[in-house]
Formats: C-alpha cells, sequence, structure tokens
C-alpha cells in the first residue's frame, strides 16, 4: 500500500486542532507552537505532494478509495491532478503563513487554533475530495467553523452581522447545489457519489441544462459570483487577520473549484449553455468590484472587493470554456490567494500598531515597517497584473482565452468582454497607486509617533515566503503551468476537446 | 570569453538585476560604499555593450546573438533576445546613459540604497524593451519599467511644489506628476495589452520575426470583422500606446510635469532612453507588423508629429521654469523621430524613406545624448541655487565660465548646429520627409526657429544679461565629478557630428534590411 500522503494532509489539521484542545489554555507558547508545527507538516506534505506529482503520466494521482456507505455508494475518495494541487498548496502555505502572523492573538488562542484547523481540513477535504458526497460533507466543515472564528473572534463592530450573513449566504447556496447533485445522483442510475464515474454518466443534454445553474451558482456563491458577493467583503473586513487571509485566500476558491468539479466537469453541455450569459455576470464582478474597491476608505473593505474583482476573473476564466482561459483561471486561483493572503496579512499588521483602518486617517507607515511596505508594494503589483509577477502569467491567459472564446450561441466570441475587463486593470492600478502612497508613504500622522513600531520576525518571514513565491510565478511560470495545464486537458477532455 | 559571447544578450539584460541584488545586501547606511559599487556595477553592460559593439557583423541582416528559451510554454511564448542595428544603437544608448545617471546621483542622499536598486530595475526593464523579439515578454518589460520610474519621481523627486487637483485639494506635485505618469502610461498601454492578447490569440506565438511572416499573411474575418478593419483598430492600440511614450502631439501632458518633477538622474533616462522606448516600438512593430495601415494612417502620424514639433517649441519658449523648459523641447526633438517614421511609413522602401530613417533612429541616439546632458545641467544649477525659475539666474557667466561653456555646447548640440550631432540627425529627417511630406515638413521647419528660439532664451536667462547680485559668492563652479558625466556626452556629440558613419552603417543596415 502506497503512503497515503492525502489523508494525512487532510487529517493533519483536524488532529492537530485536537491535540491542541488537550494542552492546558494558559499554555500559550506551546500551543502555538504546536499550531505551527502542524502547519508546517501540512505545507511539507502538500509541497512533496506537488512537486511529485507526474505530469506526464497525468490524470489522478495519489488516489485511496475506502467503502464509507456501500449501500448508497458513497466511498472517501481522494486524490489530485493538476487543477487541485495547486490549490492544496496554497491551502498549506495559506495554513502555514496564518499561523504565523496569528502569533499575537492573545484571546483563547487554544480555542481559536482549534476552530481555524477544523477549517483547514475541510478546505483540504473538498479539493482533494473525488467523491461527491464527501465533498458536501467537507464543503459543511469548512463553512461552519468560520462563523465561530468571526463572532467570536472578528471586528466587534461587524463580526455578528458579518458572521451571519456570510454563514446564512453560504449554507443557502450549499443547498441549492446538493439538491442539484442529488438530482444528478438519481438520474444516473448509476447509485454511485464517485464522480469519476459520475463523468461518464451521459446525462442528457435538457438534463445538464436545466440542473447545472443549481450546481453552478450554488457554490459560484462561495467564490463570489455576482450578484450574490454581497456576502464576502463584510465577511473578510469582520473576521480576525489569519481568518481573513483563509477567507479570501483559500475558501473563495473553494467555491470556484467546486462549480468547476462539479457544475462544469459534470454537466459540460449545460455549462457550454449558460457560460455566455454567466460571463456578463463575471464581467460585472471584474468591473463594478474593481469601482466599488476603488471608492472605500476602509484599507480592509479596499481589499475585500478587490477580491471579488479577482475572483471574477477566476469564473471569467471558467466560463471561456476553452484551454487558455481555463488556464489562466487555474493559475489565477493560486496567484490570488497568495496575494490576497498577503494583503490580508498587511491589513492586520497595520491595524494591530494603528487601531484604524481608515486610509486618510493614515500614513507614513514605510518608515516604522519598511519591510511590509515593501511586501504590500509587491502584493500591489501582482493585482494590478504587473507583469514579471504572478498576477499576469494568471491574467493574460484568461484574456487570450477571451480572445479566443467560441460562445455557442449569444455572442459572436468574447472580444468585448475581454475590452471591457481591461478597464479594471487601470481602475485596481489607481486603487492600489492610492493605498501605497497613502497609507505607506507621505507623513507619519503625529498621533502614531513612538506608538507604532515594526512588526515580528515570523510576521517578516510570513509575508517574504509570501512574495517570494509571487515573484518566483511570475518569473519563472514553468514551475506551475504544465501541471496547471494537464489539469485542464483533463477538463476539455470532458468538454468535448473544444 | 566563450560563454561571454554565447549569452552576451542575457549577461547585457540580467547584470543590472545582479547588480541590484548585490546592491542590497549591503550595509544601508554606509552611502559612500553603495555609490561606488553601484557606479562600478553599472560599467559592466556598458562593457558588455561594447563587447557588442565591436562583434556585431555590420554586413550580416537580421538579428544577431539571438537566445531563444521556452518562458511559458502553453502561450507558446519564449525567452528570445537578439539585437539589429535599430536596437544595438538603442541598448549602447541606454547602457551608456546609466552610469553616468548614476554618476549623477552620488548628490542623493536620501534612502541611497533603494535609489540604486530601483535604477538597475529600470535599466533592466529598459534593456528587456530593447532586446526581447517575443511580444509577451516585450510587453513585460515595457511594463515592468514604470514601476521604478513611479518610485523615484515619487519618492526622490523635488520635494518643493503643489497641485491643486479636482475639489481644491493640494498635493505635492511629485505625487500628482508619479501618479500622472504611471496611469497615463498603463492606460495607454492597455489598447497595446489587448492588441498583444488578440494577436497571440489569433496566431498562437509572440515571437517577433514568426509574427512578421504570419500576422501579415492573415486574410479573411476575425471577431466576425474583416481583417482589415480589425488590423486598423489593432494599428492605433499599438500607435497611441507608442504615442504616449514618445510622446506624440496631443498625449504630451503628462511629461513636463514627470521631467520636471524627477530627480536629475530620473529625468536624465526618462529623456535619455525612456521616451526611445516608444519611438523603439514604433520602429520594431508598428511599421513591420501593419505596414499597409501605417502607410494608410501616415499622414495622421507625420501631422501629429508636426504638431508636436512646433507646439513643443512654442510651448518650450513659453516656460519659465528651466527644467519644464528642457522638458518641452523633448517633445519637440522627438517630433523629428516621428516625423521620420511616418515618412517611412508612407513611402516604404523607397531610398527617401531610408534616409528618413536613418535621421530618426539618429535624432533618438541624439536626442538621448543631449537631453540627458541638458537635464543633467539644469541639475546641477538647481543643486547650488534651490530655484528652476529662468527669471532668478541671470549673468551668471562670470561666475561659472566652465559650466556655461559646456551649458552653451550641449544647448547647440540640443539646437542642431552643424558640426553637431543634433544637426546630422535633422538634416537626415528632413532631406528624407521632404519629397514625402512636403507642406508638413515645411511647417516642421518653422517649428525649428522656434528651437533656436527657446535654447538662445534659456542660455540667454541663466548666462547673459545684468548679473543677479545675489548669487556673487553663493554659487560654486561645476565640479569634477559633474564635468566627468559630461564629457562622455560631449565628445560624443562632437564625433558624431563631424564623423557620423560610424553609427549610420550600423543603423543603415537594419534600416535597409527592415524597410
Amino acid at each position: 500500500m502506497q503512503f497515503p500522503i492525502l489523508s494525512i494532509i487532510v487529517f493533519t489539521p483536524i488532529i492537530a486542532g485536537l491535540l491542541i484542545l488537550l494542552i492546558p489554555a494558559e499554555r500559550k507558547t506551546e500551543i502555538r507552537m504546536a499550531a505551527l508545527a502542524a502547519g508546517a507538516i501540512a505545507m511539507l506534505l502538500s509541497l512533496w505532494a506537488y512537486f511529485s506529482y507526474d505530469i506526464a503520466v497525468g490524470g489522478y494521482q495519489f488516489i485511496e478509495k475506502y467503502s464509507w456507505l456501500p449501500a448508497l455508494g458513497i466511498s472517501y475518495q481522494v486524490g489530485i491532478d493538476g487543477m487541485n494541487a495547486p490549490l492544496v498548496l496554497l491551502t498549506g502555505i495559506v495554513m502555514f503563513t496564518g499561523v504565523m502572523i496569528s502569533w499575537g492573538i492573545d484571546d483563547r488562542p487554544r480555542e481559536f487554533f482549534a476552530f481555524l484547523f477544523i477549517l483547514a481540513t475541510g478546505v483540504f477535504g473538498v479539493f482533494v475530495s473525488l467523491d461527491l458526497f464527501m465533498l458536501f460533507f467537507f464543503y459543511e466543515i469548512a463553512v461552519f467553523p468560520m462563523y465561530l472564528l468571526i463572532s467570536i473572534w472578528g471586528w466587534k463592530v461587524t463580526r455578528e452581522y458579518a458572521a451571519m450573513k456570510l454563514t446564512l449566504y453560504l449554507f443557502i447556496g450549499s443547498v441549492v447545489a446538493l439538491v442539484g447533485a442529488l438530482v444528478m445522483y438519481f438520474t444516473s442510475g448509476m447509485g454511485t457519489f464517485d464522480m469519476l464515474a459520475l463523468e461518464n454518466a451521459n446525462f442528457s443534454v435538457t438534463f445538464q441544462r436545466i440542473v447545472f445553474p443549481f450546481v453552478f451558482f450554488g457554490f459560484a456563491v462561495l467564490g463570489g459570483i455576482f450578484p450574490f458577493h454581497n456576502w464576502s467583503p463584510d465577511g473578510h473586513v469582520a473576521a480576525p487577520t489569519a481568518v481573513s487571509m483563509f477567507h479570501a485566500g483559500v475558501l473563495m476558491k473553494l467555491g470556484a473549484f467546486a462549480a468547476l468539479r462539479v457544475g462544469i466537469m459534470l454537466l459540460p453541455e449545460g455549462a457550454k449553455f449558460h457560460m455566455p450569459w454567466i460571463i456578463v455576470l463575471t464581467l460585472v464582478n471584474v468591473v463594478y468590484g474593481a469601482f466599488i474597491a476603488s471608492v472605500q476608505t476602509d484599507f480592509k473593505y479596499v481589499i475585500g472587493f478587490s477580491s471579488v474583482s479577482h475572483m471574477g476573473l477566476v469564473s471569467m476564466g471558467f466560463a471561456t470554456l476553452n484551454s487558455t482561459g481555463m488556464l489562466g483561471a487555474g493559475l489565477q486561483m493560486l496567484s490570488h490567494g497568495v496575494m490576497t493572503a498577503l494583503f490580508f496579512a498587511v491589513v492586520g499588521m497595520v491595524y494591530d500598531q494603528a487601531h484604524t483602518r481608515e486610509i486618510p486617517s493614515l500614513g507614513g507607515f514605510r518608515k516604522v515597517m519598511p519591510l511590509v511596505a515593501i511586501a504590500f508594494i509587491i502584493g500591489g503589483l501582482v493585482s494590478m497584473g504587473m507583469p514579471g509577477f504572478s498576477g499576469f502569467i494568471a491574467e493574460f491567459p484568461i484574456f487570450v482565452g477571451l480572445w479566443n472564446g467560441q460562445p455557442a450561441w449569444l455572442w459572436n466570441g468574447y472580444a468585448w468582454v475581454a475590452i471591457i475587463a481591461a478597464i479594471s486593470i487601470v481602475i485596481t492600478a489607481s486603487y492600489i497607486i492610492r493605498i501605497i502612497s497613502r497609507v505607506f508613504f507621505g507623513q507619519l500622522p503625529s498621533e502614531f509617533e513612538g506608538h507604532v513600531h515594526d512588526v515580528a520576525t515570523l510576521d517578516k518571514v510570513a509575508l517574504v515566503f509570501l512574495s517570494a513565491i509571487m515573484i518566483i510565478m511570475g518569473v519563472y511560470p514553468s514551475i506551475i503551468v504544465p501541471l496547471v495545464q494537464s489539469g485542464v486537458d483533463h477538463v476539455m477532455r470532458l468538454l468535448g476537446g473544444a | 570569453m566563450e560563454f561571454i559571447l554565447n549569452n552576451l544578450l542575457t549577461l547585457i539584460l540580467f547584470t543590472p538585476l545582479l547588480a541590484a541584488v548585490i546592491l542590497l545586501f549591503l550595509p544601508s547606511d554606509q552611502d559612500r560604499l553603495i555609490r561606488w559599487v553601484a557606479f562600478v556595477l553599472s560599467l559592466i553592460p556598458f562593457i558588455l555593450t561594447l563587447i557588442l559593439w565591436f562583434e556585431f557583423d555590420q554586413t550580416l541582416p537580421g538579428f544577431q546573438f539571438e537566445q531563444k528559451k521556452v518562458w511559458y510554454s502553453a502561450l507558446n511564448s519564449s525567452f528570445h533576445l537578439g539585437v539589429d542595428g535599430i536596437s544595438l544603437t538603442m541598448v549602447l544608448l541606454t547602457t551608456l546613459l546609466t552610469p553616468l545617471a548614476i554618476l549623477a546621483s552620488f548628490s542623493i542622499h536620501d534612502r541611497i540604497k533603494a535609489y540604486m536598486v530601483l535604477f538597475f530595475l529600470l535599466e533592466m526593464g529598459m534593456l528587456g524593451v530593447f532586446l526581447m523579439l517575443d511580444l509577451l515578454l516585450f510587453f513585460v518589460f515595457w511594463e515592468f519599467g514604470l514601476v521604478p520610474m513611479y518610485f523615484l519621481i515619487n519618492q526622490w523627486g523635488s520635494e518643493k511644489g503643489e497641485r491643486e487637483v479636482w475639489k481644491g485639494k493640494v498635493i505635492p506635485a511629485r505625487t500628482y506628476a508619479s501618479v500622472k505618469f504611471m496611469i497615463y502610461t498603463m492606460a495607454g498601454s492597455l489598447g497595446l495589452l489587448l492588441a498583444i492578447q488578440m494577436i497571440g490569440a489569433v496566431s498562437g506565438t509572440f515571437d517577433i520575426p514568426e509574427l512578421f511572416v504570419s500576422w501579415n499573411s492573415l486574410s479573411g474575418t476575425l471577431f466576425g470583422l474583416p481583417v482589415s478593419v480589425v488590423k486598423s483598430i489593432a494599428f492605433w492600440a499599438f500607435a497611441i500606446a507608442f504615442a504616449i511614450k514618445v510622446p506624440v502631439w496631443p498625449f504630451h501632458t503628462w511629461l513636463p510635469d514627470a521631467h520636471t518633477e524627477a530627480p536629475t538622474a530620473g529625468s536624465m533616462i526618462l529623456a535619455g532612453v525612456l521616451l526611445k522606448l516608444g519611438a523603439y516600438g514604433f520602429l520594431r512593430l508598428v511599421l513591420p507588423l501593419y505596414p499597409d495601415e501605417a502607410k494608410y494612417f501616415a499622414g495622421a502620424l507625420a501631422f501629429l508629429a508636426v504638431m508636436a514639433i512646433i507646439f513643443g517649441a512654442l510651448a518650450s519658449f513659453g516656460q519659465d521654469d528651466f527644467k519644464r523648459l528642457v522638458a518641452y523641447s523633448s517633445v519637440n526633438h522627438m517630433g523629428f523621430v516621428v516625423l521620420g517614421i511616418a515618412a517611412a511609413a508612407f513611402a516604404y522602401g523607397t531610398q527617401d524613406a531610408h534616409i528618413a530613417l536613418n535621421g530618426a533612429v539618429l535624432q533618438m541616439f541624439n536626442h538621448g545624448l543631449s537631453a540627458a546632458g541638458m537635464f543633467f545641467l539644469v541639475g546641477v544649477i538647481y543643486e547650488r541655487t534651490h530655484t528652476r525659475n529662468l527669471n532668478d539666474y541671470g549673468g551668471l557667466f562670470p561666475l561659472i565660465p566652465v559650466y556655461g561653456g559646456i551649458l552653451i555646447f550641449t544647448s547647440m548640440a540640443s539646437l542642431g548646429l552643424p558640426g553637431l550631432n543634433g544637426f546630422i540627425s535633422e538634416f537626415l529627417v528632413v532631406r528624407g520627409s521632404w519629397p514625402i511630406f512636403t507642406i508638413f515638413t515645411a511647417l516642421a521647419m518653422i517649428g525649428l526657429f522656434f528651437t533656436g528660439a527657446y535654447i538662445l532664451k534659456g542660455i540667454k536667462q541663466v548666462l547673459h544679461g545684468p548679473l543677479n547680485e545675489h548669487w556673487v559668492g553663493h554659487l560654486s563652479e561645476i565640479n569634477a565629478r559633474e564635468i566627468f558625466v559630461m564629457v562622455p556626452l560631449i565628445v560624443l556629440m562632437l564625433w558624431i557630428g563631424i564623423w557620423p558613419s560610424w553609427i549610420l552603417s550600423v543603423i543603415n543596415n537594419a534600416v535597409a534590411m527592415w524597410f
């Protein structure tokens, strides 16, 4: 029997979370050390899985399958391919860095890390599940701790409201998706939740066209698709820093990924039929999100809405339904995940020192925390799609995919989508520049003089780590492109090679 | 040596990056050390370029020293480098001006390490544009150069000056200028980005030599439109992006602000090299990729160029700020480059077109020398007087005779005095364009007249007239380091003016092959 690496990745966090609960609450250092160790293990294992995935062979690898409820055709089945391997790695990275920058949490760190790790298990589980039921199972595991994390450790002003809003949105979404999934289960007549089997279920075209919107939108809510994006900026802002990182960095990818895995891959005909109008929604996401971000005065809301804008690019890439666009979407999920994790980390660091996030009342922070300023600038350049960073190598193929797009009906090509979406690049540049010059440059307000200090060493390590990933990806795309391409090839085969 | 010759272009491109990394590890409080290390490191790309210059075979057509490695497999984009006579000239200009600009920055004291690192990144960005033969990577470097320039203006720009933006809000002038520069250029590149994506999507490759063939042989319809319409739109997308960078009237408004607020060395590089990126884009991409559209719209381009020449000169004449005067002179001089390009686009393949293009490329090089020199000289006097207002100077010649001599010499080169470099290139442009766009060229002559006027105005206000007693005893002569910055520029100005064939033969070879 091969080494069950994926199961270990999935269950390391939850086991660590439970072990942490056994440590006495007042021994905070030990709790933190244990959390960091668990984060490191998960990240190293996901790195290992990422690099030992054999691109030449392709397909799902490291598969493990155990019958869970044979009577209903449910089994615990996990595996990774080119599409989810980067996401597993992303989760590992965010978990590890999230622990590092949460070092300073003083309010019940034991419970905090325990919930955070349950969340991580849910996220890992969704990414690697090859069984529809298990996917839902892990999906709910991921959503539930979010509620507690936000409402207990969140920003006092809006935490109850945001936690409630987020949870309701996501539960409704998942219920809708679950209905779609159950319909698929019964209609297929195969008596199995195995997604690899369901890929060959040959659903009728009409059936696919009817069910697709339920499944797609059910999950895409978590991906922040317009007009269901509303929960996400509120949720981001209310959450404590590490949770925001998780939330924007990984959870939103969960929605996009599940919409791809269950929606597009299992119902390809439905996807072809509906994408020409869904792409308009994603366009609204991209452009409108950028505009909204540019008028926010709360630092964290700017980043929250920028996530809406950037996740729109992911759905847009999927909506092109061609190889280049999908590749871009796959890359954008990783690039945006790392970038936004860094952004929220920086916002948290600034807030911890200044106790305000109002952009006009901040200023001159590069003098006290130069490294944070540099990290934010690097993230900002990624965000505005500056060449040489990961954002460019992710966004460029999405746009090429649009130019190549051949909608099944309605439009004669997506060239106009590309042209309109490009506006967002300039808008993004303008709000990023505004933040850089208002928060990090200029004069340090006198009331902060002597009260703000540089961040801790662990924080710096986390920022350098995240920045390095974005630069390496941007300069040397071959480190990830062939892998994602192999995953995209699988999707394209299901879509009929188009 | 073998290794160096085989990887010459890669080495030229990445030694600035290496230099930036080395600087990062120096202690930031050792100003002297950082300065000298930066200066010495910046000489390496220059020496490598000299090797390239002498190893370059002027008799061979096409690109030389080519290197090609896969960069982005899924998009079929590769790291493809190569030089011909046009890019070689520009690379020489870049690697020559960078050490001089770094030497000129020795008077900077604030965060010198970050400043130098940004400078090297800027150099890499510019070199990448000149060396890349892959459309995607061309764009990568094209955009990347913006970032260091933004921070150089934003952080090390002139500390005085404020600008009122909307609703009566007042912000520092350097913030205004840097944001305007960044947003203007990014918005301009947006069309370029979209057009590049479209070309890549249609052709399935980003390799520039391959595109010269495949993109031109395209026919039928694209996106439901005839290919010629799509190409016309794409032509303007390219042309506007490059026109903003050149800058061609009426896209020039970012330039006076950016130049005026940038630190001296930043202005030197901005005027000396960055503006050439736009003109280079026209030569390398627009003319070969869109010969028909370029010919069709050449008249419009020539019109804009003449407007730039005339209005640039008039605006320059109207300035009271010495640095702004020099900044507008760039609009004026770069107009001749665009005029030459437009003439060549209209009369593709003729003798006149060749002459005009030779002139245009040489004018790019010459303007690089004289604009860098002029901005440096403005910086020298500003450092001593802390004013750039021409009315505050007056009669300074007796106080600073050496500076005065150098200023007059450089101004004359900029003016186009026969015997100096500016004359050769402007004459070639005018000679080549005259049979093609007679009226436009004649109008450009009016602009040339005002060129004389504003240059003389600058000299008169600074050096001649009644002595402003305020400066007696407060003004020190140009020092040895500053003279050392000017010497290479002066030598080249004179050398090209007297015996231009050493550089024209390199340019002509490339021009004759491509156009």
